[in-house]
């Protein structure tokens, strides 16, 4: 199966605008995607024609926004291969997903002496709510090292089965590292995790929408992702949780649509996933998700990914013949994500942001959201460049050649 | 479209290439420091006060080369100033790069009035100086190493 990247631009009208005089070339992807037409057609036609509260309603608009909101639900379930649609819960992103387990889960099974297990290569937000819920419960938060001196050695396995002989409740960590292009074996990891007699959450915000994939063939009990990182609208994110976990878990939010009963003295709540959806539902974005998930298999997942490895490799390839580069994660050769994260010796990486702005090319420079790795790494900041389906060969080149006129600017190269 | 030049002029690729004052000043009495958490650049300022005013001026951190640059000639502007004074220069500086308004007299503080354009890299030309009137503004006591 093939498809040809070259056209799928076009899809994508925000792409089509010039900045700073030049087209754009847009490589913050792993920030957030762009959306293609026929998200934001499905968005528009839900609010056109179809707009109106979902359950417990009884007229037509209504009956037909349950529908669409199901219906997302259910093609959810189908993209990550959940047993059933139960098993999906719509939440504002990732970054609430991870603190609905943890608050919703982590909070009333944790006691002191537990251990949750993240790695250095985390987000912060799938760390931040684990130091939190340690704090509130006494549990402590260890870290699965990251090797080598750009970490291009990948998570340290065998420090995490060390890991593992402590009294692991939950590991969670990342598919895929926003910092650093590394594909962590997830399934490996959850079932090192399982044999423990530990839970598992994957990070799934980068991996979502590139690759296939199957959280049954995953084996892992929870895969959070977020919509806008995969041609979705923002404001859309699942969490996907094994159902007897969900029906076990409490409540991480009160109020409409999620109890079964209310009474003065108290009340009942509803199983998964309307118990962890009070209040009334982010439904256009979910519909805008569908329409998403429907975009990406049209063009295949595998292909989406190979593509975005290609271009990562490529920009790999040409900016290390650049002076005084330092490129993060996966050596030459090795799996890497469709990222590329890389600092300059004597040129701070917000200097490189503003300058390749100037020359249309939108990356991103900073932590990235990961604070401690970037310590460890000995680096204030680096340049992150981030592709998706509808980038091409020639943004690379034209990465490179921004890159080069920054370095020669500032009397590097 | 506001040229890249303005922002980079050469005054400002100086400082950042060559940073007056930088590092600690061994007998510092007044320390500050500040940082911008979203790009994770610091900053440290050092003073040794004689009398009310400036006596030796350092600075410490990392960040871009605006921050930096500005740090550097910040240390170069204040030296020898009171607080009063320091604060009426801030308060200066603070116009320059946010109105992109040229100094009165020539100083090379103009070549931050390109910072203006930019305004996600204002708080990149601030923060040393935000240090500098912090530790202005503190009593002296040993500064430990």
């Amino acid at each position: 199966m093939s498809c040809d990247f070259s056209n799928l631009r076009l899809d994508f009208p925000v792409l089509d605008q010039h900045v700073g005089g030049h087209p754009l070339v847009y490589l913050d992807n792993a920030a957030t995607t762009h959306k293609p037409r026929a998200v934001i057609d499905a968005i528009a036609r839900f609010y056109e024609r179809d707009n109106s509260n979902v359950h417990r309603g009884l007229h037509a608009l209504s009956m037909r926004a349950t529908d669409g909101y199901e219906a997302a639900r259910e093609r959810t379930a189908k993209f990550i291969n959940a047993s059933e649609s139960a098993e999906v819960v719509f939440t504002s992103g990732t970054t609430a997903s991870v603190n609905l387990v943890a608050q919703g889960w982590a909070r009333d099974n944790l006691q002191p002496g537990d251990v949750v297990v993240c790695t250095e290569m985390e987000h912060h937000s799938n760390m931040v709510p684990w130091q939190i819920v340690c704090q509130q419960t006494g549990a402590t938060l260890r870290y699965i090292p990251v090797l080598g001196e750009n970490a291009e050695g990948g998570l340290d396995l065998a420090a995490f089965d060390e890991l593992l002989k402590e009294k692991v409740k939950l590991v969670a960590f990342t598919h895929i590292s926003n910092t650093l292009g590394t594909i962590n074996p997830a399934a490996e990891i959850c079932a090192k995790a399982k044999a423990a007699g530990a839970l598992t959450l994957v990070d799934g915000a980068q991996s979502a929408g590139h690759e296939n994939v199957d959280v049954q063939a995953m084996d892992c009990d929870f895969y959070v992702f977020s919509g806008h990182k995969m041609a979705a609208p923002t404001g859309i994110g699942v969490l996907y949780g094994r159902k007897a976990l969900l029906d076990a878990m409490s409540p991480w939010q009160g109020g409409g649509g999620m109890i079964s009963t209310v009474a003065y003295e108290g009340s009942q709540w509803k199983p998964s996933p309307e118990r962890f959806e009070a209040g009334t539902p982010n439904v256009a974005d979910a519909i805008g998700l569908h329409a998403a998930m429907d975009y990406l298999d049209s063009v295949g997942r595998p292909a989406i990914g190979r593509h975005e490895s290609e271009l990562a490799a490529l920009a790999y390839d040409a900016l290390s013949d650049l002076p005084g580069i330092r490129i993060l994660g996966p050596g030459e050769g090795q799996p890497r994500a469709g990222l590329v994260s890389f600092a300059f010796e004597g040129v701070h990486a917000h200097d490189v942001v503003t300058f390749a702005d100037q020359d249309g090319v939108a990356l991103r420079g900073g932590h990235h959201c990961n604070q401690p790795l970037m310590r460890k790494l000995g680096l204030p900041s680096t340049t992150r460049a981030s592709f998706y389906l509808y980038n091409t060969p020639a943004d690379v080149d034209a990465l490179v050649a921004s890159m080069r006129r920054i370095l020669k600017f500032f009397g590097v190269e | 479209m506001s040229d890249l030049t303005d922002l980079y002029q050469a005054v400002i690729l100086d400082h950042n290439k060559r940073p007056r004052n930088r590092g600690r000043v061994p007998q510092a009495t007044r320390v500050a420091s500040g940082d911008n958490p979203t790009c994770g650049d610091n900053c440290t300022v050092y003073l040794q006060m004689d009398g009310d005013r400036i006596g030796k001026i350092g600075f410490d951190g990392s960040g871009c080369a605006i921050s930096q640059a500005s740090a550097s000639l910040m240390t170069t502007q204040l030296a020898g100033k009171t607080l009063a004074e320091a604060e009426g220069q801030f308060a200066e500086f603070r116009d320059i790069v946010t109105t992109g308004k040229e100094p009165e007299e020539f100083s090379e503080v103009a070549a931050f009035a390109g910072v203006h354009a930019f305004p996600a890299r204002i708080k990149c030309a601030t923060l040393s100086w935000h240090a500098a009137i912090d530790a202005l503004k503190k009593p002296d006591s040993p500064v430990e190493e």
